[in-house]
């Protein structure tokens, strides 16, 4: 194991990783709120109008993104659940803990932008179709492995039963994306396929994937923070914890 | 095998028994699951009869009529294989217009005419500036022309 360009199991102990995570924050705050600034105004001034919807579609520049987030933050949760059950490391539980409120902010924004975009392009606020239904299902899932960890004392246990809900929730994610091609739904398909056609303006594109960027940034970001005080709060009673919080005092 | 090869073997099959219990499921519902019937499912009778459903498709171009001061529209719905007549009185929503799609909510009536009590208007995935979408049709027209001028 010496011999490795890097040894990543050495980030795997929480006490190591608390000032790596210190030092990418500022680094990843600094990115998104120059892309979120540069997208959002891109968003505003620089997009054209659209043909049929007008100015009322700019909403997809904070909707397409969030939802793609909201799916893509599931996903790395489920797949730190997997490492975590697998090799044992606490590290690992927490890192899927510290993305939670994130992946459910930005479920929760996709849903409410989509319902303000829905009103005036098709009529209505909210319907039961299969695409909106299953992003739905995927806010509860959130909220859900929020309040399971947080409802059990056990931490271990609290790790092994979010971590199952995880990975047995995967399985919406598929359902949400493809959702549009497997069933007649009010939602329309996928504007960037991953095939590489796209029917979409090339400046409303570039103008999305800032966006899409600025939030990954940001989820990392908020990701950090938050991990930094899981580990914290939870290592409180190690001795490297309270050399740190003896310096700082 | 060491104990996190097991444990890894473990959450991999547990995914994959729940990926196939899932698509069965999904294949099992599959009908319960679309948000609207098409024109072609509704002439096949597949539709439920004497119960409220939704009908999809796009409205016929000039299709549209309208009765002078009121808010009552009659309009074809088409999925270019058959059609639906339908007619409805209310506030449509800003996209509904002729070769647009259309998600109508409503029953059908007893002569083949869908009796709608909302319609929504179902957006398509392309996004463009309008100076494209002129020079798409001006394009498109001239094509037709061509392809007619050479019969």
């Amino acid at each position: 194991m010496q011999n490795r360009l890097i040894n990543w199991f050495k980030f795997s102990s929480p006490a190591t990783f608390y000032p790596l995570a210190g030092r990418l924050a500022p680094i990843f705050w600094v990115v998104a709120v120059t892309l979120i600034a540069i997208g959002l105004y891109m968003s505003f001034f620089v997009a054209p109008v659209d043909y049929k919807q007008g100015d009322g579609y700019r909403i997809i520049f904070v909707h397409v993104p969030a939802s793609w987030m909201s799916m893509f933050i599931y996903l790395i949760m489920a797949g730190w659940s997997a490492i975590g059950l697998t090799f044992n490391t606490r590290l690992s539980f927490m890192m899927a803990q510290a993305l939670a409120p994130t992946g459910a902010l930005f479920a929760f924004i996709s849903l409410w932008t989509g319902s303000f975009w829905g009103k005036p392009m098709w009529g209505t606020w909210w319907v039961w179709d299969a695409r909106i239904t299953s992003e739905l299902i995927l806010l509860f899932l959130y909220l859900g492995y929020m309040a399971l960890v947080a409802a059990i004392d056990d931490r271990r246990r609290a790790d092994r039963a979010g971590a199952i809900l995880l990975l047995v929730g995967v399985v919406n994610i598929p359902i949400i994306y493809f959702s549009v091609k497997w069933w007649n739904t009010l939602h329309q398909g996928a504007t960037i396929r991953m095939n590489g056609q796209t029917s979409m303006d090339e400046t409303m594109l570039l103008t999305m994937l800032i966006m899409a960027l600025g939030f990954w940034a940001y989820s990392i970001a908020a990701a950090m923070v938050r991990v930094q005080s899981i580990i914290l709060e939870r290592e409180a009673g190690s001795t490297w914890a309270q050399d740190l919080i003896g310096e700082r005092a | 095998m060491k104990a996190r090869h097991k444990r890894l073997a473990l959450v991999i099959a547990g995914l994959a028994i729940l990926g196939v219990a899932t698509a069965l499921v999904l294949n099992a519902l599959q009908g319960n699951l679309n948000y609207f019937f098409s024109p072609t499912e509704v002439a096949e009778k597949k539709a439920p009869k004497e119960h409220v459903f939704r009908l999809g498709g796009m409205v016929e171009k000039g299709s549209i009529q309208r009765k002078e001061g009121q808010l009552a529209v009659r309009f074809v719905v088409t999925d270019f294989h058959k059609e639906v007549p339908v007619v409805y009185e209310g506030i449509l929503p800003d996209l509904f217009a002729e070769g647009q799609g259309v998600i109508a909510q409503g029953k059908l009536g007893s002569d083949g005419t869908f009796v709608a009590d909302e319609v929504l208007a179902k957006h398509d995935e392309n996004y463009m500036p309008p100076e494209v979408a002129e020079a798409m049709s001006a394009g498109e027209k001239a094509r037709l022309q061509a392809t007619t001028a050479g019969n």
